[in-house]
């Protein structure tokens, strides 16, 4: 539980800067809180709020809206099994039962030892590729129950550098050099 | 046989395409500088002359959509749809991850047309690989001055800003989009009032494009409406990405000219045939949302006009296909399933129909049905859109109610009632028809 | 129009014409059709629009065919402007199908537990599901399931299950109220309405989300299975808990009060009420109320229950026994404008003292109320900006925070606040002067400076010089436009000096001829009690003692000669034992006045002390005799809301054991000693007031009842009282039936007297005390309201955190707050809002409150009350 670090907390500020209005930063924020956390804590929110000038719980109804913050702790690894049509046609649901028995865990739940939670996604934007999953939103494609076994087994020996823990936002970030900044203006 | 036209999609399989050397080296950058030396009201002409139409599902023409916005009202704002999310699409990510300079260089030609305040650049969420692509070109650009102050040596400055969505199919509609931008929970806006054009972002002028759109404009600027209008056919000029998915040999996104390939010719030709050379049972033309397409609607054109006048859409560009073993109540359901949980809660008849919806299918499927029950769903469906017609006539605010009513779940079931009646009568699907277990080896992430 | 008049200039139309289920009707530009066909007798049925909020077209329930370019198309009716030549369909089979079907969706999920929710019987989704809906439901699955309700806040819980996700309480919250606390939750059909966690709807609001439910969700704790809608009976009367008279319909069941609603006022109250006022109904039927007449024997003997007869012999043989100028008159403000009348005709006429008054000290002097250009709450939306001198409006005065709140933000009225510390308006103010407590006027003369040209250059009366600039900025716009500016005044500390206060309203008159003022005083009736003459020199109009002495003379026969002592004075007087006898109406002084040790030494003295009231408190604890008086909803007559709106109340259930209303304990002490008043009836007060009292010309029973006058009117009903007996007043009013006209001129209206205050020395060795109301304090009323009781916070003394580490001690450490007349010991609470230098203690919330520090004559002297911190006990 923690609000924003000092060096989040810049990060934070830089946010706003890119907005004509601050609440415009509350996702990305949002966002920003739950690389630092894992999760959207309460008190991370409460400090959203009061960066955007808005009420704790107007921070809490944005949030709550989009599905991938999380309100309590969830496993460093968010397996997540795209069963929509694409995906279904092709093994989609049968790929979601093998991982659902492979980790040991429904759909939702989280591994006792917190490495994998496992949830079920909706069309991922890769359905060219199906079945496909996202480990905390990092893709992998055509994924075979022997190739989703590697794919665990792989993350458990930490052999995946490629995928930081959940939350994580992008390794690259926007920053927009004040020498080249337009100059937003607020409305 | 036709072959892929190539206008958006060359430098897919390149691999610097996505950095600025890589752009440059192969033309990037010189649509703004002729943009720059035109008026913007020219900018605005040369790209109604060209007929772009939008692809992100409305299609509607993106030159009439800018001149829509008030004269002389200011500050006014450009935001780039790129919350792709639609089942079955898969087409603005690839443009996101492998060219993100040709979607900042049609941002920065649509700003300086429509004379923007500031530009938005809005990613879904779960795709951080895109996000990061867009992050780097946009700080190679803000460092090389093509996006800042005093762009390519001009006196004109626009910032341009990445946002992360979160995870709402619902954000894609660009009310919903806009308030979801402002902060809020992305609860689409009811039109009238507030059409973007007049009441948007922070309820100024604001032009919502999808990112496909956009990156059609350095080709525009650069070769001519002229050109882009030799393209396609005469209302569906230049190409359009087509991700073609579901039991095809070969799925892939394609970028064909607009209007004259047909649905026959991507299946067979681009992708290779049906799986295990079987019959096409049913497919999508444009999107989870859009109407079903049966075997005998293949000779089609990839025409938005001829889809529509056939009762469906060509939507996002979004085309799954079903073969004959097809289980159509259990896809029908998956569908609908997802406009259930993707509903943003707004509106009563779709909160509570659209779930109502999926729990009769889930009866159905579960060998609860009742005999009454597929009269039951049309009723539902038809309170969230009434006629059940396409274009969907709407009880809601937005059409993702009346999608999930008259798109799937009534192909399906004017289409196949009797296996709508088998489950009911017999607790499971006609013999021999599934949804899945079809396992291609695994390949990794490309 | 003909068709010269056409070609020569055609007038702008102003009203459109819209079919409707194939009647024409007359709408005007911009209103919703919803709002226009309901106007004109066509009801669309609706569960989230409501006329006070944004329209969000949610529930789909208003869903009609309106005709458009494409034809005839289903649209929501309160999203649809009309528009002239609209065709319109409400009852069409595809309208039908619609509504059915928009229904069924919303009882899909709310359970069918109508028998046991409190607002069966007056369910607008009952009602509709009965008229319009279909018979059984097609929905066999299971319903959603939620914890049975869930407290939201101390008043307030929510069901869940049964919330139809119409968006009026979390849009009242935020738009209204102003306090998001409430928001969706969650997506779709997951979605719900909640708090943060641990952070409760904690707003002096909540009650209206529980009035404007469309369904059984939002329950008030208060009300929980108290009664049956069927069962309940009511009234329309006045809200009487504070001066903005917001109108309420009383609701009781049996012959007790079970509920308050608020009742849409446009000119007052929009349908919204305060917490305090929805539930304070609670004290009427309180164990604790005085019901029978006590006598003492002597101070501190046991109580004496006797007859109404004895009771008001001995109080009517001590008030024979001493002289006019012995005997004073305390308090009043509370109580109808009959009562008032009533006891000034028994201390004016018949004992012929003026030493009364209906304030406690606690305000400013009376002809600041009576003198200024006085204002409208309307007049907040239309002002050119609006300057609060005085109170926190949200502690004091809670509606009339979201009147000035609606201003500031749907109207976008400029706000200039002057304050010493944060208030509920300083988020809507666009200057916030902070002022020096003490320094008011001098904060205000150097913003008017700022608005005629003269920008401030340095820190002035403590407020900073891009502030008092900014403010005047603000003003000097409003000026050039020849807009109003409405002064909200009132007392903004009872530790500070009330002089000063009155200047700086002088200041800002004499700054521009487009000044008015509203006043901000906060007790019920005080301006019924100040135009009814309850002070000293003043006769009931809004006259002077020497300019009416001839009027009332012809009236009554007796007047006052000389003018008389205020609250502070008779406590003085009768410390020195000059005031023999006090009659307190209504009040407290030991708790309200702020000098604890003077009112305390008062009462001690008097040889005789009568009280009168409702309910025991510290200073009728020592009357020799205490008379109980009927209440808030015990008895009829009228109220005069702060901006002279004279609106009906009326009683609705009996009074307390043998309670009587105290026009008649007035009217009959009066006839005891020799004047018989006449009255039976309390209309018959009305109507003599309507008679006699110039400004009340036409305010008769009759005109009140009057649909038109549904708001109520105000006075007076001539805007400038005539040098004749008006006999035709204007404005709804009509002429009272054969008045009484003297032959004699008509007293001319008060002026407000030009004042000074002193300005405070400034001293950095002492912190300078600020304190004033909160709206849950240890008043009795609240105190004998136990739902709102419990949301008193105990009293401590708020400083800026760097005075709480310069005094080397911590947040909570309870500290001797130590003024030159006495002491405090109270927790400390750091508050970084708060200046340095300044301390910070809320009212009247502590047994021994902030008035122990407080002394009235180092008040006329220094202008402020100056407290050292000294450590306290060890915790």
């Amino acid at each position: 539980m923690a609000r924003f670090s000092p060096a989040n907390l810049e990060r934070a500020k830089e946010l706003l800067s890119h907005y004509p209005r601050p609440k415009s930063a509350t996702i990305p924020m949002c966002h920003l809180a739950q690389e630092q956390d894992g999760y959207l804590t309460e008190d991370a929110m409460g400090h959203i709020a009061e960066l955007v000038g808005c009420s704790n719980a107007e921070v809490y109804g944005t949030a709550t809206f989009y599905e991938m913050f999380k309100f309590h702790p969830v496993g460093t690894y968010v397996v997540g099994v795209c069963t929509n049509i694409a995906c279904l046609l092709v093994g989609g649901e049968e790929l979601l039962d093998h991982a659902s028995d492979s980790l040991g865990i429904r759909p939702g739940a989280t591994t006792a030892d917190g490495l994998f939670t496992l949830e079920e996604m909706e069309c991922l934007a890769a359905c060219t590729e199906a079945p496909c999953l996202q480990v905390n939103y990092r893709y992998e494609n055509k994924v075979t129950d022997e190739g989703f076994d590697r794919l665990v087994a792989d993350l458990r020996a930490g052999k995946r550098n490629d995928i930081p823990r959940h939350g994580t936002l992008g390794a690259v970030r926007q920053s927009i050099p004040a020498d080249r900044r337009a100059g937003v203006k607020a409305i | 046989m036709p072959a892929p036209t190539k206008m958006i999609s060359t430098r897919w399989d390149q691999a610097d395409g996505h950095t600025l050397d890589g752009y440059l080296r192969t033309g990037g950058y010189e649509a703004l500088r002729k943009a720059l030396a035109m008026a913007p009201e020219a900018v605005v002409d040369e790209v109604k002359a060209a007929n772009l139409a939008g692809r992100g599902g409305a299609g509607f023409p993106c030159g009439t959509k800018w001149g829509f916005l008030p004269k002389d009202v200011f500050p006014r704002y450009l935001v780039v749809n790129g919350d792709e999310s639609e089942p079955g699409t898969y087409k603005d990510r690839i443009l996101l991850e492998r060219d993100p300079h040709q979607l900042i260089e049609g941002v920065l030609i649509a700003s300086w047309a429509i004379k923007a305040e500031q530009a938005f650049i809005y990613i879904r969420g779960e795709m951080p690989h895109a996000h990061e692509r867009m992050a780097a070109a946009l700080n190679e650009a803000y460092a090389a001055g093509y996006i800042g102050k005093n762009i390519c040596g001009t006196d004109w400055s626009i910032d341009v800003v990445l946002h992360w969505g979160a995870g709402a199919y619902i954000v894609g509609e660009e009310t919903a989009l806009i308030e979801s931008l402002e902060g809020n929970r992305g609860m689409p806006r009811l039109k009238p009032p507030f059409f973007p054009a007049s009441k948007g972002l922070y309820m100024q002028p604001t032009v919502v494009n999808n990112v496909e759109t956009l990156a059609n404009l350095p080709w525009i600027i650069t070769n001519g409406a002229a050109a882009f209008t030799s393209f396609g056919n005469e209302k569906n000029t230049g190409t359009r990405l087509f991700a073609v998915s579901g039991h095809v040999k070969n799925p892939g996104v394609f970028e064909v000219e607009f209007g004259t390939t047909t649905f026959r010719e991507l299946f067979y030709d681009f992708c290779g045939g049906i799986r295990d050379d079987r019959r096409v049972k049913a497919f999508i033309p444009g999107g989870g949302s859009a109407p079903w397409f049966f075997e005998e609607d293949l000779d089609t054109p990839l025409d938005a006009g001829v889809v529509g006048g056939k009762g469906s859409m060509l939507g996002s560009g979004a085309i799954v296909v079903m073969d004959e073993t097809t289980d159509m109540v259990k896809a029908a359901w998956r569908i609908v399933k997802f406009f259930a949980k993707e509903s943003c809660g707004k509106c009563s008849p779709c909160r509570e129909g659209t779930n109502w919806m999926e729990k009769i299918y889930r009866r159905i499927l579960d060998g609860e049905g009742r005999p009454e029950d597929v009269n039951l769903l049309l009723d539902v469906a038809d309170n969230i859109s009434p006629g059940l017609t396409w274009p969907p006539r709407q009880t809601t605010i937005c059409p993702l109610g009346p999608s999930a009513a008259a798109g799937a779940l009534v192909s399906s079931i004017r289409r196949f009632p009797a296996e709508y009646e088998h489950y009911i009568v017999h607790g499971r699907p006609v013999d021999g028809l599934s949804t899945g277990v079809y396992r291609p080896s695994l390949t990794s992430a490309s | 129009m003909t068709d010269t008049a056409s070609a020569t200039e055609a007038p702008k139309k102003t009203t459109l014409t819209v079919t409707i289920d194939g009647t024409p009707i007359e709408a005007n530009p911009g209103e919703l059709l919803i709002a226009a066909a309901e106007r004109t007798g066509t009801y669309i049925p609706r569960f989230c629009w409501h006329p006070r909020m944004s329209e969000v077209g949610m529930c789909r329930m208003c869903l009609v065919e309106v005709s458009g370019p494409r034809g005839m198309s289903l649209q929501p009716a309160c999203m649809q402007p009309v528009a002239d030549g609209m065709v319109v369909d409400t009852k069409s089979s595809t309208v039908k199908k619609a509504q059915d079907g928009v229904l069924e969706f919303l009882l899909v999920n709310h359970p069918l537990d109508c028998p046991v929710c409190d607002k069966g019987g007056e369910c607008p989704l009952q009602d509709q599901t009965l008229t319009f809906g279909p018979g059984e439901s097609r929905f066999v699955e299971e319903k959603r399931h939620n914890e049975k309700p869930i407290a939201i806040s101390d008043l307030v819980l929510l069901d869940r299950e049964r919330c139809i996700l119409c968006d009026r309480c979390t849009r009242f919250s935020k738009e209204v109220a102003g306090d998001p606390l409430i928001h969706f939750i969650n997506r779709g059909n997951q979605t719900e309405v909640n708090t943060f966690p641990d952070d409760p709807f904690a707003s002096y609001f909540s009650g209206n989300v529980v009035q404007i439910c469309p369904v059984g969700a939002l329950t008030a704790s208060p009300y929980r299975f108290a009664a049956r809608p069927w069962d309940l009976d009511q009234v329309e009367s006045t809200c009487t808990s504070c001066a903005v008279g917001c109108r309420v319909v009383v609701q009781s069941s049996g012959d007790e009060i079970t509920r308050l609603q608020g009742v849409d006022s446009d000119p007052v109250n929009w349908g919204w009420l305060c917490d305090k006022g929805r539930f304070d109904f609670e004290s009427v039927s309180s164990s604790s109320r005085l019901s029978a007449p006590v006598v003492r024997a002597a101070r501190g003997a046991a109580d004496e229950k006797v007859s109404w007869s004895v009771a008001n012999n001995r109080i009517a043989s001590a008030l024979r026994s001493y002289d006019p100028s012995q005997i004073g008159f305390i308090g009043g403000a509370r109580l109808t404008n009959e009562d008032q009348y009533a006891y000034v005709r028994l201390a004016k006429q018949v004992l012929r003292t003026d030493n009364v008054d209906a304030q406690l000290g606690d305000g400013l002097a009376a002809d600041a109320w009576l003198g200024f250009p006085r204002a409208t709450i309307d007049d907040l939306g239309s002002a050119g900006a609006i300057v609060l001198l005085g109170p926190d409006l949200k502690e004091e005065l809670p509606v009339l925070f979201l009147r000035l709140r609606d201003a500031a933000t749907a109207k976008r009225v400029p706000v200039v606040e002057f304050a010493t510390g944060p208030t509920g308006s300083t988020p809507y103010a666009t200057a916030s002067v902070r002022y020096r407590p003490g320094e008011v006027a001098v904060a205000a003369k150097a913003v008017v400076a700022a608005a005629g040209g003269n920008p401030a250059e340095r820190q002035i009366g403590g407020a900073e010089s891009d502030v008092i600039n900014a403010a005047g900025a603000v003003l000097a716009k409003a000026m050039a436009a020849g807009r109003k500016i409405v002064v909200v005044l009132g007392r903004g500390s009872m530790a500070e000096q009330s002089a000063s206060f009155v200047e700086a309203a002088l200041s800002l008159r004499d700054a521009s001829s487009g000044t008015v003022v509203l006043s901000a005083m906060r007790r019920a009736n005080l301006h019924g009690a100040l135009d009814m003459g309850m002070a000293p020199g003043l006769l009931p109009g809004r006259v002077t003692q020497a300019e009416g002495a001839a009027w009332y003379a012809a009236h009554w026969g007796t007047t006052p000669t000389s003018v008389g002592l205020d609250t502070m004075g008779m406590l003085a007087a009768a410390a020195a034992g000059a005031i023999k006898v006090l009659v307190l109406l209504g009040a407290d002084p030991l708790a309200d006045c702020p000098d604890h040790a003077l009112a305390e030494a008062a009462l001690a003295k008097v040889d005789f002390l009568v009280a009168i009231d409702t309910l025991p408190n510290a200073s009728n604890a020592h009357a020799d005799v205490i008379l109980p008086a009927a209440g808030f909803a015990e008895k009829s007559g009228t109220t005069t809301n702060l901006e002279g709106r004279v609106t009906a109340l009326s009683s609705k259930v009996s009074a307390a054991g043998t309670a009587r209303p105290d026009w008649m304990i007035a009217s009959e002490l009066a006839l005891i000693l020799g004047v018989d008043f006449g009255y039976e009836l309390v209309g018959d007060i009305t109507a003599d007031i309507a008679a006699v009292v110039p400004t009340h010309a036409g305010v008769t029973p009759d005109a009140l009842g009057r649909s038109a006058n549904a708001d109520g009117i105000v006075v007076p009903v001539v805007a400038v009282v005539p040098e004749s007996m008006p006999d035709a007043p204007a404005d709804g009013a009509e002429a009272s039936d054969e008045p009484v006209v003297p032959q004699v001129a008509l007293p001319r209206p008060i002026r407000v007297r030009s004042t000074e205050g002193v300005v405070p020395v400034p001293d950095s060795y002492s912190l300078r005390l600020i304190t004033s109301r909160v709206l849950y304090d240890l008043g009795s009323i609240v105190q004998a309201s136990p739902s709102l009781a419990k949301l008193a916070r105990p009293a401590t003394v708020r400083l800026h955190s760097g005075e709480i580490e310069r005094h080397a001690m911590h947040p909570g450490d309870l500290v001797r707050v130590v003024s030159q007349h006495g002491e405090l010991t109270l927790p400390m609470e750091a508050d970084d809002q708060l200046p340095r230098g300044v301390a910070f203690i809320a009212w009247n919330t502590a047994a021994s409150g902030a008035n122990m520090l407080i002394n009235d004559a180092e008040l006329a002297a220094d202008g402020t009350t100056k407290v050292r911190l000294e450590s306290g006990r060890n915790a």
